[in-house]
């Protein structure tokens, strides 16, 4: 019975209307009220049957649904025999009910799209040693599945045989396809351009990479802020309130037709949904641009940031760092650059990474010991010597003597802005290498356009030697920039911004940044869609692109005011339908319905515009400031 | 006890009541673990974590079903 109403919902709603609009014509053009009001009659029972079944399904699960107060309605029209008014209330409630879920699958259209890239379907070897399609649920990890040109990799998993190239835009955004042969990651929802390769499944679904950010949009959508935690708190006792007051009208002052109005017109309505669907147009915005929001409370926080902690490497600049300097102070240079790489080429440090890629032909020696100190560098033995490579800091800490010639070459190079590792042999600096990473292409456009979206405090926190931060501080026209901090020295100053009041967020690469990124109030991480990103901030930007900071800002603020003006309309009507009950005669529960219905879409709509709002990219900006000049 | 993980697609959800009319016709099925019971509004998605041994993914779709909503697709993770 259920399903079979749930599969000609949309005819009866459109049978009811008819019927209505027939009785309308009846009553106007023919006079004939006899046969109108047994049309309405039959529109009514049609089209509150419907209604009055989801009332019940909803009660045998003990919730009082805004079905059972129009049941109840429809139900006290028919006492009093007001069959017009009890017709039009159920023909609008489930016209009105048709037209929220057209437009909120508009609303959700952005985080569709994105499941829509999720493969179904994936080709399987059998006992036999054939490939054979199953449904994507039925892969399962160890599985060898074939791709083939075109297709989009099913799973996360690893080449084992083939090559090929992948477009993996929808997971690092980078439109380039990336060539990928025995061995290589691959990632589900990734497409194989050309080639044909087999891959071994290691994540499915929710699993996979790209099912994560699913997931992960999913229930950002969901996640509710405290504002709608206080609507749903709210609602839950509203809706048996208004039964209770509308009885209580009723007894009195014994008038069924003003106990059924205040029925119709108490429907929560606009205010359950406005800001809901305000917060998922936004989240929505956002993933499709690259910027995941962890949920909507961090969507309202980040809208009133005060301060934005930004770390350097990665985040303001490229993330590749180059050698630019090197100053020998040792005679044998050769084996100097052999304990270096030896030592280096076991770090995954950006700086250790720049050089190894300097020094390329060297040959390495086995390394006997090696110990990472955070933040300063790395203690290691090589040939029974014991070498320290690593900032001043680390030396420092080792009694390692700075002669004046170094400190000579030092103060040059930080002058010139170089990031500096030094290297001691048994006690003796023997290496200083300057190294130096590009920032990237407009974010000093980035940083001005969140200033001028109002925030106070642009601060850089660095590991950085203090000389090489205050140059690119000075460049960015940055508030304040600190060198020579440690991770926990960042977060650290994140504490320190909050306990003044500020609303912190900290911008970092999500891999050592974690302590700041999971302490500040936002944290956002520049991520490639790896997991560490995901997880440990609030806010991803996914293809590590500082343009989309200022993007994600104004969204923020955007669907923050989005959200107030839904809360507004929403009120407003409760406001004027309740007084216009008792001010004026014009209002029956045909038109309270009406009006409710109506405030229900003017608030999806206007969430909706959030789906629009488009890139504010620098170039406008720059426009608007010439403008403005 | 064999506790798995299903994700049911429903059709679009529209009113919030239909949240907890759903969440409670999940948790009414024997079997059915009641804390992992999630409605997804917004994805119209539900996930549940169910005992194996006492119910199915056939009965867990009934129940949403018998409520009069549409269940697209149920899968087990």
């Amino acid at each position: 019975m259920q399903k079979w109403l749930l599969k000609n919902r949309q005819n009866i709603t459109f049978i009811t209307g008819l019927l209505v609009l027939l009785a309308l014509m009846m009553q106007w053009f023919f006079k004939n009220k006899q046969l109108a009001d047994l049309l309405l009659l039959l529109a009514s029972l049609i089209g509150g049957f419907p209604i009055l079944m989801q009332a019940i399904s909803a009660l045998k699960v003990k919730v009082i649904s805004i079905d059972l107060l129009v049941t109840i309605a429809i139900l006290g029209a028919f006492v009093i025999q007001e069959f017009e008014e009890s017709a039009i209330v159920a023909f609008l409630f489930l016209f009105g009910a048709y037209l929220e879920q057209k437009t909120l699958t508009k609303t959700r259209s952005a985080i569709q799209n994105l499941v829509a890239l999720t493969p179904s379907v994936a080709l399987r070897q059998n006992e036999e040693g054939n490939f054979e399609e199953v449904d994507i649920d039925e892969v399962g990890k160890g599985d060898r599945l074939l791709v083939k040109t075109g297709d989009k990799i099913p799973v996360d998993g690893k080449v084992i045989y083939g090559h090929g190239s992948v477009n993996e835009a929808s997971i690092t955004g980078e439109p380039l396809a990336i060539s990928k042969a025995i061995n290589d990651d691959v990632f589900a929802g990734t497409i194989l351009e050309d080639g044909t390769i087999q891959i071994e499944a290691e994540k499915v679904g929710e699993d996979s990479t790209f099912g994560k950010i699913i997931a992960l949009v999913e229930e950002a959508q969901d996640s509710k802020s405290s504002m709608e935690r206080f609507i749903d708190r709210f609602a839950k006792y509203y809706t048996p309130a208004i039964l209770v007051l509308s009885l209580l009208v009723f007894i009195f002052t014994q008038s069924i037709s003003l106990a059924i109005t205040i029925l119709v017109l108490g429907c929560p309505g606009a205010l359950v949904i406005g800001v809901p669907v305000s917060h998922v147009s936004g989240i929505g915005n956002g993933a499709r641009h690259g910027i995941l929001f962890k949920g909507s409370d961090v969507i309202s926080k980040f809208s009133h940031v005060d301060s934005i902690l930004f770390d350097k490497t990665g985040t303001l600049t490229y993330g590749n760092p180059e050698v630019i300097t090197t100053h020998y102070y040792q005679q044998d240079h050769h084996l100097i650059n052999r304990y270096l790489i030896s030592i280096e080429k076991e770090s995954s440090h950006p700086l250790a990474k720049a050089i190894v890629k300097y020094y390329q032909d060297v040959l390495t020696l086995p390394v006997s010991s090696t110990q990472v100190i955070s933040g300063s560098g790395i203690q290691a033995s090589v040939d029974a010597h014991d070498i320290l490579i690593g900032n001043r800091y680390l030396l420092h800490q080792s009694h390692v003597n700075i002669t004046d010639v170094v400190e000579q070459d030092l103060k040059t190079m930080e002058e010139d802005g170089q990031s500096i590792v030094l290297m001691a042999i048994d006690g003796q600096v023997a290496l200083v290498l300057g190294i130096r990473d590009q920032l990237r292409t407009g974010v000093k456009e980035d940083l001005q356009a969140l200033k001028k979206m109002g925030v106070k405090n642009l601060i850089l926190l660095s590991g950085d030697n203090q000389a090489t931060v205050d140059l690119i501080s000075k460049d960015l026209g940055l508030s304040k920039a600190y060198g020579n901090l440690l991770p926990e020295d960042k977060a650290d100053f994140v504490r320190k911004y909050q306990d003044r009041g500020d609303i912190v967020a900290f911008v970092g690469d999500g891999i050592n940044d974690s302590p700041s990124l999971a302490s500040a109030d936002i944290g956002i991480a520049m991520g490639n869609g790896t997991d560490v990103a995901i997880e440990t901030s609030n806010v991803v930007i996914m293809h590590s692109d500082f343009h989309k900071i200022p993007y994600a800002l104004s969204l923020a603020k955007r669907t923050t005011l989005n959200m107030i003006e839904n809360i507004v309309i929403a009120l407003m009507v409760v406001v004027v339908l309740l007084t216009s009950i008792f001010a004026s005669d014009f209002m029956n529960m045909a038109m309270g319905m009406f009006v409710h219905e109506a405030s229900i879409l003017v608030v999806i709509l206007n969430a909706m515009r959030l789906l629009k709002h488009h890139k504010l990219d620098r170039n406008q900006l720059l426009i608007k400031d010439l403008q403005v000049n | 006890m064999n506790m798995k993980k299903a994700v049911l697609q429903l059709e679009t959800l529209a009113c919030p009541t239909c949240m907890q009319k759903i969440t409670g016709a999940l948790k009414s099925v024997p079997g059915v673990d009641q804390e992992s019971v999630r409605v997804l509004f917004n994805a119209s998605k539900a996930k549940l974590t169910f005992d194996e041994t006492v119910t199915d993914i056939k009965d867990i779709r009934q129940a949403v079903v018998h409520i009069g909503y549409d269940v697209l697709k149920a899968s087990i993770q």
